[in-house]
C-alpha cells in the first residue's frame, strides 16, 4: 500500500480518536517546552558567561619591590608568554587617582594616608578568553614570574558561579529526561489504548489477509506524527514566551546591562523537532513490542 | 468419486480433530473437496460446523490431524505466510465481523487493501460487487446503522470482492427472511457458476436444499456421520 493511503488511514484515525491524539500531542509538547527552554537558557547562560570573561581582561598586581624601570623587561617575558593581546601599566599613583575619584565622598581619609598602600599593576587582555580553563591556566603562568604578586581575572566568583552553574545544568539534563520518559511513556499509552481500542479492526484486518506490517503502519505514522505536531507545537508556545518576556526585558533592562538574547538556533529547534518525531515513533514501537509480543 | 480425483483436491482434511479444553468440536474429520464444489455443511447446534471453516481459514489450530489447502500443509505455514493464505478465501463471518466505524464501502474496500490493489481498481470492483448485492445506496453507510438483512449482504459482498477461489461461508443465511436468503445464496451461486470453491455452513438444510445443488456434509458432536448429494 503506497505511504499517502497510510497517512490518510492514519490522519482518519487521528480524527475519530481525537481527543486521545490532543492529549497526547499537547503532553508531548509541554515536556518539548520545557526541554527546549532549558536548552534556551543554556544556549543563552553560556554565551553571556562568556560574554562577562569577554576580553580575557586580568590584572596583574606587582610586588612592592617593583619599580617602573623595570617595567620594560616584565613586558618583554609576559609578551613570550603569547596569548597577550594589549597591556597597560597603571602606576600605583594612578591607582590611587583612580580609587579618590571613585570614592570622592572620602577624601579626607586618603588625606591622612602617608604612603600610596596600592601596589603598581599591569591591565591586560588575553587572546582566548572563550576557555575558562584556558584563561585560569594562563594566569597561573604569569602569576610563576618574577616581580608579579598576584593575578586577578575574577577566579573566585566566576570559578564559583561556573561550578554552580554547571551543577545547575546536570539537573537541567535530568529534567529534561525526565519529561522526556514522561513524554514517551503518555505515546506508549496512548498507542496502547489506540490499539485496544480498534482490537475489533485489528482481528478483521488479519482475517482478511492483512500482513502484520499493514496493520503496524498506520499506528508508526500516527506516532511519527503527534512526535512532530508536539515538537513543533512546544517550539512555537516556546517562541511566543520568547518574544513576549525577551521584548520586556530589553524594555525594562536594555539601559543598565547589555543582554544578548537570542532564540534557540536553528539547528537546536532542528533537533528539538526530530527528537520529538523520534520519541513518537519510539513510543509507537515499544508499545506495539509490548502488545503483539 | 474416481481415484486421481483426490489428487486435485483443493481442500483435504485427514483425521481432523479439534478439542477446546475436553470438549471434541471436530472429532477424527477427514474429507476431500473438489476445486468448483459446492459444500453444504449441516448439523445441529454445536456440531462444529463453525469450527471445521475456522480451521480452515487458521483462525483456529487443529489439535490433532492434517489439512491441505492445494497441497499446501496448513501446519507449516508460517506467521509470515499466513496472510497470503488468508487473501485466498472469502469468508463470511456467522457474526459478519464487520468494522463499526467503517462505512460499508470502507468495509468491503479492505479486502482489496491489504492486497495491495490499485485505488482506481478498488474503487470500481468495490461498487460493482456493492451494486451487485444490492448494497450501492448504503455504501457510505455505517454497519450499524443498517438492517441484520443488509450487513449480511455486506458481508458477503466483503467475501466476493477479492474474487478468492475459496469462499467460507457461516450461517450466511442465518439472520434472513426466506427471499433475502434466497438472494444470498444465488449471489454466491453466481461465483460457484464462476468457478469458486464454496462452503456454506448451516443449520437450515431444508432451505438449502430447495435451493442449492452440491455435496452435503453432516456434521453431529463433531463427527462427519453423512455425506451425500444434493439434487
Ligand atoms: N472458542 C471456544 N471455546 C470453547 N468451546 C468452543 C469454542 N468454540 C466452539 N466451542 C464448542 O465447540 C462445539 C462446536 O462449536 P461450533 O463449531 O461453533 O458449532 P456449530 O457452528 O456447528 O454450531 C460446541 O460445543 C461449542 O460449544
Ligand atoms: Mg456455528
Amino acid at each position: 500500500m503506497p505511504m499517502t493511503r497510510y497517512i490518510k488511514k492514519a490522519l482518519a484515525d487521528i480524527r475519530s480518536n481525537r481527543f486521545l491524539n490532543l492529549i497526547t500531542i499537547v503532553t508531548i509538547s509541554l515536556s518539548i517546552l520545557v526541554v527546549s527552554l532549558f536548552l534556551l537558557f543554556f544556549e543563552n547562560a553560556s554565551r553571556v558567561i562568556e560574554g562577562w570573561n569577554q576580553g580575557g581582561r586580568a590584572m596583574i598586581y606587582l610586588e612592592s619591590a617593583f619599580s617602573p624601570e623595570m617595567l620594560p623587561d616584565l613586558e618583554a617575558r609576559i609578551n613570550s608568554l603569547g596569548e597577550v593581546d594589549e597591556m597597560q601599566f597603571i602606576p600605583k599613583s594612578r591607582a590611587l587617582e583612580r580609587l579618590k575619584s571613585e570614592m570622592s565622598s572620602h577624601t579626607g581619609f586618603f588625606d591622612t594616608l602617608k604612603q600610596n598602600p596600592l601596589p603598581h599593576a599591569l591591565e591586560i587582555r588575553m587572546k582566548t578568553h572563550g576557555d575558562f580553563q584556558k584563561v585560569a591556566a594562563f594566569a597561573k603562568k604569569i602569576g610563576a614570574l618574577d616581580m608579579v604578586e598576584s593575578v586577578e581575572y575574577g577566579q573566585g566568583w566566576l570559578a564559583r558561579f561556573l561550578k554552580i552553574f554547571s551543577l545547575f545544568r546536570i539537573t537541567g539534563y535530568a529534567m529534561c529526561g525526565l519529561f522526556l520518559l514522561i513524554a514517551l511513556f503518555i505515546t506508549a499509552n496512548t498507542v496502547r489504548l489506540a490499539f485496544y481500542s480498534r482490537r475489533l479492526e485489528i482481528e478483521i484486518m488479519r482475517l482478511v489477509g492483512a500482513t502484520e506490517a499493514f496493520i503496524k503502519t498506520p499506528f508508526y505514522v500516527e506516532g511519527l506524527f503527534q512526535g512532530f505536531l508536539g515538537g513543533l507545537l512546544g517550539l512555537l508556545i516556546l517562541l511566543a514566551a520568547f518574544f513576549t518576556v525577551s521584548s520586556g526585558i530589553s524594555q525594562n533592562l536594555s539601559a543598565y546591562v547589555y543582554l544578548d538574547i537570542r532564540f534557540l538556533s536553528v539547528k537546536a529547534m532542528g533537533l528539538i523537532i526530530l527528537a520529538s518525531t523520534f520519541l513518537g515513533w519510539f513510543g509507537c514501537y515499544l508499545s506495539l513490542k509490548q502488545i503483539l509480543k | 468419486m474416481n481415484l486421481d480425483s483426490s489428487k486435485q483436491a483443493i481442500i483435504r482434511l485427514f483425521n481432523v480433530t479439534k478439542r477446546y479444553g475436553a470438549k471434541l468440536a471436530l472429532n477424527d474429520v477427514s474429507v476431500d473437496i473438489q476445486p468448483g464444489e459446492f459444500i453444504f455443511i449441516s448439523g445441529p447446534s454445536g456440531a462444529g460446523k463453525s469450527t471445521l471453516l475456522k480451521v480452515l481459514y487458521l483462525a483456529e489450530k487443529v489439535s490433532e490431524g492434517q489439512i491441505l489447502i492445494n497441497g499446501m500443509n496448513l501446519a507449516r505455514i508460517s506467521a509470515s505466510k499466513l496472510p497470503r493464505l488468508r487473501r485466498r478465501f472469502g469468508m463470511v463471518f456467522q457474526d459478519f465481523k464487520l468494522i463499526p466505524g467503517r462505512t460499508v464501502y470502507e468495509n468491503v474496500a479492505l479486502v482489496l487493501e491489504v492486497a495491495g490493489e490499485k485505488p482506481s481498481y478498488i474503487r470500481k470492483k468495490v461498487m460493482h460487487v456493492l451494486r451487485t448485492t444490492g448494497m450501492e445506496k448504503k455504501a457510505n453507510a455505517l454497519p450499524p446503522t443498517l438492517s441484520g438483512g443488509e450487513q449480511q449482504r455486506v458481508a458477503v459482498a466483503r467475501a466476493v470482492v477479492g474474487d478468492p477461489d475459496i469462499i467460507l461461508a457461516d450461517e450466511p443465511t442465518g439472520s434472513l427472511d426466506q427471499a433475502s436468503a434466497r438472494l444470498v445464496l444465488d449471489f454466491l451461486m453466481a461465483y460457484h457458476q464462476k468457478g469458486a470453491t464454496i462452503l456454506v455452513a448451516s443449520h437450515n438444510l431444508h432451505l438449502m436444499e430447495s435451493m442449492v445443488r452440491g455435496r452435503n456434509i453432516v456434521l453431529d458432536q463433531g463427527q462427519l456421520v453423512k455425506t451425500s448429494t444434493m439434487l
